[in-house]
């Protein structure tokens, strides 16, 4: 892929799709061929699939509503009787004979609001980077646009220990605020601040589609670049920036080893970050009593956002997907 | 002579062309576009990368001063018994997980293209799971797979099976942890192999048809070729991820007591993430980041070299 990166750089002339790469309600499926018994016998197959693959989640939501006995004990039924809602209350009021207080609406606040600021900013930077390279021909264009698509293959462990060095330096990872925000949640978010390179990548391939007599007109009426931008660009490539931006929001939120690096106190932590800090609390292991349909409950919390996510950009999320493998 | 001077512009008026390129307003705009990514290519990648190969030259600690102690890193690297037992532990989940995935997403594509418009309802019953977070994957692991009350063993009881007990018993902690993690999230994959299934031309299948191909010929000859871009895609994305798994793994082995996790589940990136953030070897800990980029950076070209035999991209020469 890496060797292919160079051909895709270079100038117009190479076939690239006039049509948007992200064309939602576009058909997905075939009309079914052949015979109806195969047909059934697929469906049913799928069915079997569709209850394996559901199963935890059906567990997990089950379990949050039991209390600590029904949880441990193999008879108890899949629907609990009664609902035990106050598994719920627990996550955020903390369990009643254990000292430690967890902060879930405090969580669930940071979460939001990271989430979505890194979601706006790495969709706009990516957007201005994209343009730069979709729009303009400049020297070492293909050098650089190489050095966006190296950085899509790098693993993260390796700038893991020196991007730490670098926020320490600069007294970013202990407590303080910055510009109304906390100092320690920046760099979960800040560097979204400078582009992303799958987003940069996926944005100019949609920047590309776009006629460029549009842009040619916009310039004859005295326009200038960032109008250009601005006001043609950016609303022609709404799909391809919601992508990104609902991209973002999922990854952000899920994130794990960034907020164990930089959050080392209650109040700031993310979702990901506080449930874990339920785990291993509640978790026996540390002392805890195994209060598991608590753990569970904040699990079930945590997922929750994502799926709804995912049900309003559901059509985003599958054509990104979609755009990822068609760049192979 | 004089006459090839001009079609063919020898390399100092190249150069002089090129160089020009720099003072046009054009090309000011277009690297103002770029700052962003720019700035953040040299502050948050190419800048760490020169740095954690310096630091992996040292005894760097935060806490007591440094000194370069030259390869001395690598060689404890070499000698630590954790970095052997990580490392093959990473490998056999890549092994076990990246074929599972590849093989479990192509069938379930395969049977989705099939089904005409209740595709889209079983689609988004597959990608459910990649959209939840590690932390609570890894929850889900620990409790489901758990060996005497998880309900994984419970339902296999019901089928007269004796499950082992997954999260203890060292060979079945990888089995266990590709299951949830990598077949479990297969979802994506299954959304990039069926996108390429619906792309493959229909007429391509009615010719082998009429040359009497059976079914499975059809998938060999026809299918498999068409879809290879997108397999390799998978292959690569997956074998990077696993390879630097980390999130479901950390949370259901690892916490303050426990900073190694058991034998059978102490991951490679975990290994590094312990070195550098819970005991702050972060020279140590650089070292062993470049071993991963090293690893990974071997693998994923012999990846690319053995996919040139294999991968058949349309209207490509090399195909």
């Amino acid at each position: 892929m890496s060797e292919a990166s160079p051909v895709q750089a270079q100038g117009p002339a190479q076939a690239l799709p006039v049509a948007p790469p992200i064309a939602p309600g576009r058909r997905f499926w075939r009309p079914p061929t052949g015979n109806p018994l195969g047909r059934a016998l697929y469906l049913t197959v799928l069915a079997l699939c569709t209850g394996v693959f559901l199963y935890p989640f059906v567990w997990a939501l089950s379990s949050s509503l039991k209390t600590r006995n029904d949880f441990f004990d193999h008879n108890s039924r899949l629907v609990p009787h009664p609902f035990h809602w106050s598994n719920y209350l627990d996550v955020f009021r903390g369990v009643s004979d254990i000292a430690y207080k967890a902060a879930f609406g405090n969580w669930l606040w940071n979460s939001l609001w990271i989430a979505s600021l890194a979601a706006v900013t790495v969709t706009l930077s990516s957007a201005l980077v994209a343009f730069g390279f979709a729009y303009f021909r400049f020297p070492l264009r293909n050098f650089f646009f190489g050095c966006v698509l190296a950085t899509m293959m790098l693993p993260g462990v390796v700038t893991l220990v020196p991007t730490y060095l670098i926020w320490n330096k600069i007294h970013f990872t202990g407590p303080g605020t910055f510009l109304f925000l906390s100092k320690n949640q920046y760099p979960l978010w800040a560097p979204n601040l400078f582009g992303s390179a799958f987003y940069i990548f996926l944005q100019r391939q949609f920047f590309l589609g776009i006629p460029r007599e549009l842009f040619e007109a916009s310039r004859m009426d005295g326009d200038n670049y960032w109008t250009m931008f601005w006001r043609i660009a950016v609303p022609l490539a709404k799909p391809a920036l919601i992508v990104t931006a609902v991209f973002e929001f999922k990854a952000s939120w899920t994130e794990l080893q960034k907020a164990l690096i930089y959050l080392r106190s209650d109040d700031t932590f993310t979702v990901p970050r506080g449930l874990k800090n339920l785990l291993d609390l509640y978790g026996p292991s540390n002392g805890g009593h195994g209060d598991y349909q608590v753990i569970i409950a904040g699990t079930v919390l945590a997922t929750l956002p994502m799926i709804i996510v995912f049900f309003l950009g559901q059509r985003y999320f599958v054509e990104g997907i979609a755009t990822q493998g068609r760049k192979g | 002579m004089a006459n090839v001077a001009t079609t063919v512009p020898g390399p100092l008026a190249r150069a002089r062309h090129w160089g020009a390129g720099f003072r046009s307003r054009d090309t000011w705009a277009a690297f103002a576009f770029l700052s962003p990514w720019l700035f953040g290519f040299v502050v948050f990648t190419a800048g760490p990368m020169i740095a954690s190969l310096v630091l992996s030259f040292t005894d760097y600690s935060i806490i007591q001063t440094t000194h370069g102690v030259g390869f001395a890193n690598y060689t404890t690297l070499y000698h630590d018994p954790q970095v052997r037992t990580a490392l093959r532990n990473t490998f056999v989940f890549t092994l076990l997980a990246v074929p599972a995935h590849v093989i479990i997403a192509l069938a379930l594509a395969s049977v989705l293209a099939r089904v005409g418009r209740a595709a889209g309802f079983f689609r988004t019953v597959f990608y459910l799971p990649v959209m939840t977070p590690g932390v609570a994957i890894g929850i889900l692991y620990l409790l489901i797979f758990n060996g005497s009350y998880g309900v994984l063993n419970t339902g296999l009881g019901y089928i007269g099976i004796t499950g082992p007990f997954w999260t203890t018993d060292p060979n079945w902690v990888k089995p266990g942890l590709v299951l949830m993690i990598s077949v479990w999230s297969v979802g994506a994959s299954v959304v990039i192999f069926l996108a390429a299934l619906v792309g493959v031309p229909r007429h391509l299948y009615e010719a082998a048809s009429m040359d009497g191909a059976p079914a499975w010929r059809r998938f060999k000859d026809v299918t498999l070729p068409m879809i290879s871009p997108a397999i390799f895609f998978v292959v690569i994305i997956n074998t990077i991820s696993g390879l630097q798994t980390f999130d479901q793994v950390y949370t259901a082995f690892f916490n303050q007591s426990t900073p190694y996790g058991t034998n059978a589940s102490l991951m490679y990136a975990i290994y590094i993430f312990q070195e550098a953030f819970t005991f702050f070897k972060f020279g140590y800990a650089s070292a062993l980041a470049w071993l991963l980029f090293g690893i990974i950076g071997v693998i994923t070209a012999i990846q690319i070299v053995v996919s040139r035999r294999f991968v058949y991209y349309e209207g490509n020469s090399r195909g």
